[in-house]
């Protein structure tokens, strides 16, 4: 009898406590944004670039929370097809807009809303950097940044009031190197394929990114003139796979990888000494005090860039707390925090109101440091008297030489892309 | 008599929630994959259809003789070769882990302790063990600092991580339990009297092991042995991580497609795997009836 009562209890208690998780769950389905007071954000995104010092600053400016739902790039992209009512806000990159802009799940932006919109880098909105046009192949920023109306699915060629993304971060990427275990300059993307570096040398397995560095080297190595490297042909994607495929197979890599932590451990281990790589990977390999270098390439940069969208069904006060957040995203702190991770500012007068002087001339001016530079987190960067890789704003951000992309022959790429990989 | 027919609706009834979990989380969802995997599909969206490209492409190529070995055949070989290979050891090593807790452990507690200890490769997330395996058999790895200080090589053996031998090390690491677990649950259940009888009548400990011992433990080997067959079969974490996402696997081809929104192409791809697993599992019940000997 006993035993019978405790397993009843034992029985009541679970099915409360099974009752408990599940209304959790489901309370947690509705749109945060409910309450008049303290407002919460989904933001759906990569959030590398994000840190806690972001949400803290965010409450005492604007009294606003933000929740991360922190995905890879691929799958933000699937998250705003398949649950497009999942989050409030989303950190996404353009190239991603040719495949979701014709989906209707985002809503278009607002330029008037933007306090800072007249001050948006002109490599967003015209593609120049000072005045001078910058490479444009690929998925350029400018050609999928106007809509031809607030519900359009088509992009516009010429600047409306409406836009797929506000911008907010960009970066020019290149190889990644250890000069200690290297021993000599590095100028070419060419070297990544050098047998050289045989079995110490890796590249991304994210397919859409990949293709791009892939085409750098093999351009750079004279096999082939792409006409457009960001939108190939069929063969010119068998080609560029019958490269890799090659180097693949006579040991070229060491490994590929996929996920953030793993460029750096590969780097930072030595098991890698060239490889593609992202700015935040290569400072966190410094930061172990291991010397990395983010190599500029006399063929130039693979570009990037990101910016805030919302979901279609976006409305009323829901669109006002994200356009106050996006507006306080742009008004300068967050700015400074990104250019002093080494990534630029979409909104470079306001970031600059709050960088250091030393720390303006170093990230953006490329000029020899003056004192010693810290990361956000307040880790050592680099000492005294050395200048940035690749120099200045003007410098790298110049010399871009295509965007991460999405092609016309995306599906036909990606089955490529895998048949490399088993090879 | 009278009592077993009205026992039986209740018997439905109970029955009841566990037939809904199973519909909706396992009948439907697999139907789905499978009426999806006849579907077309573009960038954003995938289209109701009935076509068999999906099934097409998977197989394009395979049957040209002339040329190379095609990518599907290619990468389910290397997926069956990672399944044998880990079978063949966890099932060995599984099987003597076993032999040793249930024959030599004898005291509850201590068996329990040394059960425990088993479980400790699942203590670490896969991220932590991902970089743990790096300043091990790395390059510049603690394996690789031994066999150069001793003058067993002479230069740094790079096939020990992101290669066909890693990923064998870590399948095994990790699933040698799901072998030992069912054994030693079968060889609990044998009569010590048996065993006796056996040894009594001249039987030596081989003899005892080949005749008795075996042939009573084959329903947890087969359980054991589904675990590890089906767990590897759709990996495509450790043989990601630990093949430096060189070596294939069609997990990692469904999920590339998946991220990619090719979901009619995944699916097509997902009904083959089950397909299959489906008919190795199938094979080894025919060998075994696994509900008999339960």
């Amino acid at each position: 009898m006993k035993k019978s009562l405790t397993r009843r209890n034992m029985l009541k208690t679970s099915t409360a406590a099974i009752g408990a998780v599940a209304g959790a769950g489901l309370l947690k389905g509705f749109p945060a944004i409910h309450a008049a007071d303290a407002p919460v954000i989904r933001y759906l995104g990569t959030a590398v670039n994000m840190g806690d010092a972001v949400q803290k600053k965010l409450f005492d400016d604007t009294g606003i929370k933000v929740k991360f739902i922190v995905k890879t790039t691929d799958e933000v992209v699937k998250t705003i097809f398949t649950q497009p009512n999942s989050f409030d806000i989303v950190d996404s990159e353009y190239f991603s807009m040719p495949k979701l802009v014709p989906s209707g799940n985002l809503l278009g932006m607002d330029t008037k809303r933007i306090k800072e919109w007249d001050n948006v880098t002109t490599a967003f909105t015209k593609g120049e950097v000072a005045g001078k046009k910058i490479g444009d192949q690929g998925t350029a920023p400018k050609k999928v940044m106007y809509l031809k109306g607030a519900k359009s699915k088509e992009f516009a060629s010429e600047p409306t009031q409406y836009v797929t993304l506000i911008p907010t971060v960009y970066n020019a990427d290149t190889l990644g190197i250890r000069p200690d275990l290297i021993k000599r300059p590095i100028s070419s993307w060419a070297e990544l394929l050098n047998p050289e570096f045989k079995g110490k040398a890796s590249i991304l397995n994210i397919p859409s990114i990949g293709i791009m560095d892939a085409a750098m080297v093999v351009e750079a190595m004279g096999e082939y003139k792409y006409p457009d490297k960001g939108n190939m042909t069929k063969e010119e994607i068998d080609l560029t796979m019958k490269i890799f495929t090659e180097a693949k197979k006579a040991g070229q890599f060491r490994a590929f990888w996929s996920d953030f932590n793993e460029s750096v451990n590969l780097m930072a281990s030595g098991e890698v000494v060239i490889q593609s790589m992202w700015s935040p990977a290569i400072t966190a390999v410094r930061t172990k005090g291991i010397p990395c270098v983010y190599q500029p390439l006399k063929e130039g940069y693979r570009a990037w860039a990101a910016g805030f969208g919302l979901p279609s069904t976006t409305k009323g006060r829901q669109a006002d707390i994200c356009y106050e957040f996006i507006n306080w995203y742009l008004s300068g702190w967050v700015g400074a925090y990104l250019n002093r991770q080494g990534y630029y500012s979409a909104v470079i007068p306001t970031a600059k109101k709050y960088m250091e002087a030393y720390e303006w001339d170093y990230w953006m001016m490329g000029k020899p440091a003056t004192a010693d530079i810290m990361s956000p987190e307040g880790k050592k960067l680099a000492s005294k008297g050395e200048v940035r890789d690749g120099g200045s704003y003007e410098a790298r951000m110049g010399g871009v030489a295509c965007w991460n992309a999405t092609m016309d022959e995306n599906k036909y790429m990606v089955r490529k892309w895998n048949e490399m990989i088993a090879s | 008599m009278m009592k077993f027919l009205k026992l039986k609706p209740t018997v439905g009834l109970l029955s009841i929630p566990y037939s809904l979990i199973f519909i909706f989380f396992f009948f439907f969802p697999l139907t789905l994959t499978f009426i999806i995997s006849f579907w077309d599909y573009n960038e954003y969206s995938i289209i109701p259809d009935f076509i068999f490209e999906n099934y097409a492409y998977i197989f394009k190529d395979c049957l040209n003789f002339e040329k190379d070995i095609c990518v599907t055949f290619k990468t389910y070989l290397s997926t069956f070769i990672f399944c044998f290979i880990t079978w063949f050891f966890t099932l060995i090593i599984g099987f003597f882990v076993a032999y040793f807790l249930a024959f030599y452990v004898n005291s509850i507690t201590w068996q329990i302790v040394l059960f425990l200890l088993c479980t400790i490769p699942f203590w670490t997330s896969n991220v932590i063990r991902m970089i743990s395996w790096i300043p091990l058999l790395g390059r510049n790895g603690l394996v690789n600092d031994f066999l150069l200080s001793t003058g067993l090589a002479d230069a740094p053996q790079e096939w020990l991580l992101y290669s066909g031998f890693s990923i064998v090390l870590a399948f095994v690491h990790l699933y040698t339990l799901f072998m030992i677990v069912p054994i030693f649950n079968s060889m609990m259940r044998i009569d010590k009297s048996i065993i006796e009888a056996a040894y009594d009548n001249g039987a030596n400990g081989l003899q005892i092991l080949w005749n008795v011992i075996i042939p009573l433990c084959k329903p947890g080997i087969v359980i054991g042995s589904i675990f590890v067959i089906t767990v590897v079969m759709g990996d495509f974490i450790t043989i990601g991580i630990m093949g430096g996402q060189q070596i294939p696997s069609i997990g990692k081809i469904i999920y590339v497609e998946m991220s990619y929104l090719q979901l009619p192409a995944a699916a097509a791809n997902a009904v083959i795997l089950l397909a299959l697993t489906l008919l190795i599992i199938w094979i080894m019940t025919k060998m075994i009836d696994i509900r008999k000997e339960l």
